[in-house]
């Protein structure tokens, strides 16, 4: 790769730019009208959902298990160490259970939809479904938007879940805690504008995951070379963007609720 | 979004008697390399036009362009007497119900069987599961390809693909077919099938056509023979006539260098078009 001018990177930048928001824009006029493609969100949300269980589980579990063990450390030094169960609940809830499930299922399903489009896209069979009267962004993008959102809800609902559980395992396990008492205070902490931040982080990432994910396969080119290009680039960019979002979700999130 | 008038689309006709498709003062560069410039042709009902060219010179991007799929920079292309470069992509989905395409690669969905890719647009228009595989077996068969009904794109040989490919254009019955190079990299027995497929597509139900080739011999074949439903193969029209609604049209670099008859095109007195006959 050659580096161009700044001019014309910038002309590239701002034309992506404008395809990712026309592509957007196009997947979700196309829920006002039929046709719709129900039996494609199922299959989508089987092989996103289901498929991607045993990662979040696993993440969640064991994130949930260093979380109690790292607090505890610290909590120790201030007598606090009966907080750990606070401490798990709130993290995951709010961080670590929605933005790991994202970027684990960023690096499974943006990276699947991209190599998938992209090799459709490079053999023409993009082209071919458009030459027989179907509309590519509604068969295969709108779907997989609507898939990975609903999935993604439930997947992080699931990871926080096994997050707390993991925690308590450590908790009562290796720290010594009392079961009860640290199940009551995970339970405790979780104020209404917790669970709404926590539940809403996962419905921007679905879409993120997504919408950046076939969109990168849509506009694949340049043969198979193309194809790893863009897988990359749909799990660089969809985390990058996890990351970034959740910054700005937690910071109007504080604005409004005030924690 | 408002919604667009209905066309008839199942009458098999096309709205009027006028060309097909009309190309006028055509261009189009893909980051300042100019593939196409001012190209100007149309095709009538019935006609089965050949669009020859060396490799590069923009026939497959003509091919698109005629179908929607890509936007020319500047001119106007009417197809079925209507304007579609100005369309939007809903617009054009209705325009290409009545169109049917090969391409180049045969372009088969290849995670599904030959049944589904050939069904694809049945099933899209909700024709019932019954009739539908009915249809497929007819098309199959037409294209001799019967027992590959529920064989994988990846199982099937470079010909029977495209054949496939070619069932899956015409299962709809098209009034306007467009054939990107269907002999591409084919054997010559293959060919003269593929080329007596395109014959029959032409004389028993008369479907106006463009067609790429690469392969002179096969854009000859074409005009020297006629299908002969009661033997059902195709034969050489006798006398050395020929088919007279197959015409021509030679791209060079992006410009049409030639556009007529076969006779015109053999008697043709450009040194280029000569040497490239020869
Ligand atoms: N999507 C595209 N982006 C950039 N350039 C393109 C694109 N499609 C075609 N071209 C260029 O347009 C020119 C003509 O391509 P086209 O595929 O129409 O050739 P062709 O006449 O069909 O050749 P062949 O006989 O080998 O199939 C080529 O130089 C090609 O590089
Ligand atoms: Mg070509």
């Amino acid at each position: 790769m050659t580096l161009g001018s700044p001019i014309a990177l910038a002309k590239k930048q701002i034309s992506s730019l404008q395809g990712y928001s026309l592509l957007v824009g196009r997947a979700f006029a196309s829920l006002l009208t039929p046709p719709h493609y129900w039996g494609d969100i199922f299959i989508q949300a089987d092989s996103i959902g289901v498929g991607s269980l045993p990662i979040v589980v696993l993440t969640g579990f064991f994130t949930g298990c260093v979380l109690a063990l790292q607090s505890a450390v610290s909590l120790k030094q201030f007598g606090a160490i009966s907080m750990t169960g606070t401490l798990v609940s709130l993290s995951m809830m709010k961080e670590l259970g929605p933005v790991l499930t994202g970027l684990m299922v960023s690096g499974r399903n943006a990276s699947g939809m991209a190599s998938e489009l992209g090799s459709m896209q490079v053999t023409e069979q993009i082209d071919a479904m458009r030459a027989l009267g179907v509309d590519p962004v509604r068969k295969l993008v709108t779907p997989r938007i609507l898939a990975t959102v609903g999935m993604l809800f439930f997947l992080t609902i699931l990871s926080d879940t096994v997050g707390v559980l993991g925690g308590g395992l450590v908790a009562v396990g290796l720290l010594g805690l009392n079961a009860s008492s640290y199940f009551h205070s995970t339970y405790r902490a979780l104020q209404y504008a917790d669970v709404v931040q926590g539940l809403t982080k996962p419905l921007f990432f679905g879409f993120i995951i997504a919408s950046v994910g076939t969109y990168f396969g849509i506009s694949t080119k340049g043969g198979t070379q193309g194809v790893g290009r863009a897988t990359t680039q749909a799990v660089v960019v969809s985390s990058v963007l996890i990351i970034v979002i959740d910054f700005l979700i937690s910071r109007t999130m504080i604005g409004i609720f005030g924690r | 979004m408002p919604d667009t008038p209905k066309t008839d689309i199942s009458s098999g006709k096309p709205a009027d008697n006028g060309p097909v498709l009309v190309f006028d003062n055509v261009s189009i560069a893909f980051d300042d390399h100019r593939v196409l410039e001012n190209i100007s042709f149309s095709i009538h009902p019935g006609e089965t036009c050949v669009l020859l060219g060396p490799a590069g010179s923009g026939k497959s991007v003509l091919m698109k362009i005629a179908n929607g799929l890509v936007k020319p920079d500047t001119g106007s292309v009417k197809v079925f007497g209507e304007e579609i470069t100005t369309m939007s992509e809903v617009q054009l989905f209705k325009m290409r119900q009545r169109v049917g395409m090969v391409f180049q690669e045969s372009a088969l969905f290849d995670s599904m069987d030959v049944e589904d890719n050939i069904a694809y647009r049945l099933n899209e228009e909700g024709v019932s599961e019954d009739e539908s595989h009915k249809r497929v077996q007819e098309v199959l068969n037409f294209v001799l390809l019967g027992q590959a009904i529920d064989k994988f794109p990846s199982e099937l040989s470079g010909g029977m693909r495209r054949r496939v490919s070619i069932a899956r254009a015409i299962v709809t019955n098209p009034d306007f077919i467009l054939y990107d190079s269907p002999t591409g990299g084919l054997d010559p027995i293959t060919s003269t099938t593929i080329v007596e497929l395109v014959v029959k597509q032409r004389d028993v139900a008369h479907t106006t056509a463009l067609m790429i080739t690469h392969r002179l011999q096969d854009a000859f074949t074409l005009a020297t023979h006629r299908y002969d439903e009661q033997a059902g193969t195709m034969k050489v029209i006798p006398d050395g006539a020929v088919d007279e609604s197959t015409t021509f049209l030679v791209l060079n670099e992006g410009k049409i260098v030639f556009t007529g008859k076969t006779l015109d095109l053999t008697h043709s007195e450009d040194t280029w078009i000569k040497a490239y006959l020869a």
